[in-house]
């Protein structure tokens, strides 16, 4: 039975806020049509395939129905995960885990710009007889937490001013990344408050794009790539929906899912072991919130790694140098797939401006958003 | 049919109950609109019809002739190779014959039922058609197997959707 899994082809449309010219289905086609190519396979050699998709995003039910076509697996066996593409990729891990297959393709895809009440289909998401009542923008909930979360640490709107200006900098040299930007501080700080304290900056904008991901086991996965990224642990959690009885100063879903990853990946001090880090940056806070969580630092110091450079490209721990959600954009059940893109450029050494050196186990982390309180990580090496 | 009625025991509730607020209720009427990107294939397919004219779209790897016409060919896993116009003509494949509006309220006696089918269409690929309604034809002269035609709405009123044919007839 095999127990090494790795990616052996990845695919990618470019992430913009919109993509007229393309429908869902073209879209997803273009990224599975390079993800093949890179993995050498054609999907009659794919033994299952794994799709993404959330039926209040794509605005159809049972949207499961809709994911075939554009991935070559028709007639073939499919399942969809409604949540984060890191979910689907552990199921797909998962599936090879078992020795009845062999290879399996993972897919998810975003167009953002085709929900038009973008807002109230978030809204959508809250409890109707607690929250919805009171809810004028989702957007409030973020606000509660980053308010508590500063509260609590002493970490500052300025510090998380920081980790927009970085996220949108790093995304300039990214070219798939749409929202890259050379800003200051100031240019977050004075932006409109959406809800206190968080301004519009510091809320990632929403994004198109798609990507595919081909995994093989050990043995098929040498054959195909002479590099493939192989799966070292995961872990995924949730809590509690309760906005009225959840921790509001700290992510305990991302912690307990990280003890999880790196319980299995054999890591025991996560910022001298690992190398580079892709995490949500949903809003500029979550990025400082996930660091702890992640046990990248104690609580609180998060915001002294930002200050000091620990972050940045070049620093002791890169963290989204892809650009993250702040500087590629919020791409929904596809923000995992961006993440986990990019730690594999990186430990592929393909990253080009801005590739981190010696890369060789990278985390992605993904959290789905206002209001839940579920959390992926995955973690690669080469 | 089974016409026994049951005694259940319970306290009945009426929809005029919620409505006049007899019982306790909170209700949420949800805003979720979209617009799709047609995309290429969906596109140009949606122009056509304004036109009044059915296109597809050909794979030259299985030689299909597929409508709704598609960029890529999801059987081939590439992309299609050439737009092909077919005929507004048809043989149905199989059609039913619905008493029930989506709200599963039966039609009204004098109402006539809604026949939907699926339209092979001439020049596509065999098995490749429109899903549609009948229309001009008593319910009981339908048959698989019969040819039909379809019937547009005027320039004017032509849109660019599926519904700028009214619905096709027997020929
Ligand atoms: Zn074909």
């Amino acid at each position: 039975m095999t127990e090494k899994v790795a990616i052996v082809g990845v695919g990618c449309t470019n992430f913009r806020s919109t993509t007229p010219d393309l429908s869902y289905r073209e879209l997803t086609y273009e990224a599975a049509t390079k993800a093949y190519e890179e993995a050498g396979v054609e999907p009659k050699d794919i033994d299952s395939f794994v799709s993404t998709a959330e039926d209040f995003f794509e605005g159809y039910s049972i949207a499961d129905e809709y994911c075939p076509d554009q991935l070559g697996a028709v007639l073939k066996p499919v399942n969809t995960i409604a949540g984060d593409f890191l979910q689907s990729l552990i199921t797909a891990y998962m599936q090879i885990l078992t020795g009845r297959l062999n290879i399996v393709a993972v897919q998810a895809m975003s167009k953002a710009s085709n929900m038009t009440t973008l807002k109230e289909l978030e809204l959508f998401a809250f409890d109707p007889v607690f929250n919805r009542p009171l809810a004028e923008n989702p957007h409030f909930v973020a606000g509660l937490e980053m308010n508590r979360y500063l509260y609590d640490t002493k970490i500052t709107r300025e510090q998380c001013a920081k980790v927009v200006v970085k996220n949108k900098l790093n995304a300039l040299n990214n070219p798939y990344a749409g929202h890259g930007a050379k800003i200051t501080v100031e240019d977050v700080l004075n932006s409109e408050i959406v809800s206190y304290p968080l301004t519009r900056l510091d809320i990632s904008p929403s994004s198109d794009g798609a990507v595919v991901m081909v995994l093989a086991s050990e043995e098929t996965a040498k054959k195909l790539s002479d590099k493939p990224i192989w799966i070292r642990g995961v872990g995924w959690c949730s809590d509690t929906f309760s906005l009225e009885s959840r921790d509001w100063a700290q992510p305990i879903s991302t912690k307990i899912a990280a003890e999880m990853a790196y319980k299995m990946a054999k890591i025991n001090d996560p910022k001298r072991e690992i190398d580079l880090v892709e995490l949500s940056d949903l809003f500029s806070y979550k990025e400082l919130q996930h660091l702890e969580a992640l046990k990248f630092c104690s609580k609180g110091e998060a915001g002294k790694m930002v200050d000091d450079g620990v972050t940045e490209i070049g620093g002791e721990l890169p963290v989204n140098p892809s650009g993250g959600s702040l500087g590629v954009g919020n791409l929904y059940e596809c923000s995992g797939a961006q993440k986990a893109l990019e730690i594999i450029l990186q430990l592929r050494g393909e990253a080009g401006k801005r590739q981190i050196k010696n890369a060789n186990i990278g985390l992605a982390h993904a959290w789905r958003g206002v209001p839940t309180t579920t959390s992926v990580i995955a973690i690669f090496s080469n | 049919m089974n016409n026994k009625k049951y005694d259940f025991k319970g306290t009945p509730l009426r929809g005029s109950d919620i409505k006049e607020k007899k019982v306790l209720t909170t209700s949420w009427r949800p805003n979720l609109q979209y617009a799709w990107d047609d995309g290429v294939a969906i596109g140009r397919y949606l122009k056509e019809l304004k036109n009044g004219k059915i296109i597809a779209r050909k794979c030259n790897k299985c030689e299909r002739i597929m409508i709704p016409p598609r960029m890529f060919c999801e059987l081939c896993f590439r992309a299609t190779d050439e737009w092909v116009y077919v005929e507004n003509t048809g043989v149905i494949n199989t059609f039913s014959i619905s008493y029930v509006h989506w709200d599963a309220k039966r039609i009204k006696e004098g109402e006539k039922p809604f026949i939907p089918a699926v339209i092979e269409i001439d020049g596509a690929s065999e098995g490749m058609g429109i899903l549609h309604v009948l229309g001009e034809v008593d319910p009981e002269d339908v048959k698989s197997g019969m040819r039909v035609k379809a019937v547009w709405k005027s320039p004017e009123e032509r849109i660019g959707a599926i519904t700028d044919i009214k619905y096709f007839k027997p020929i």
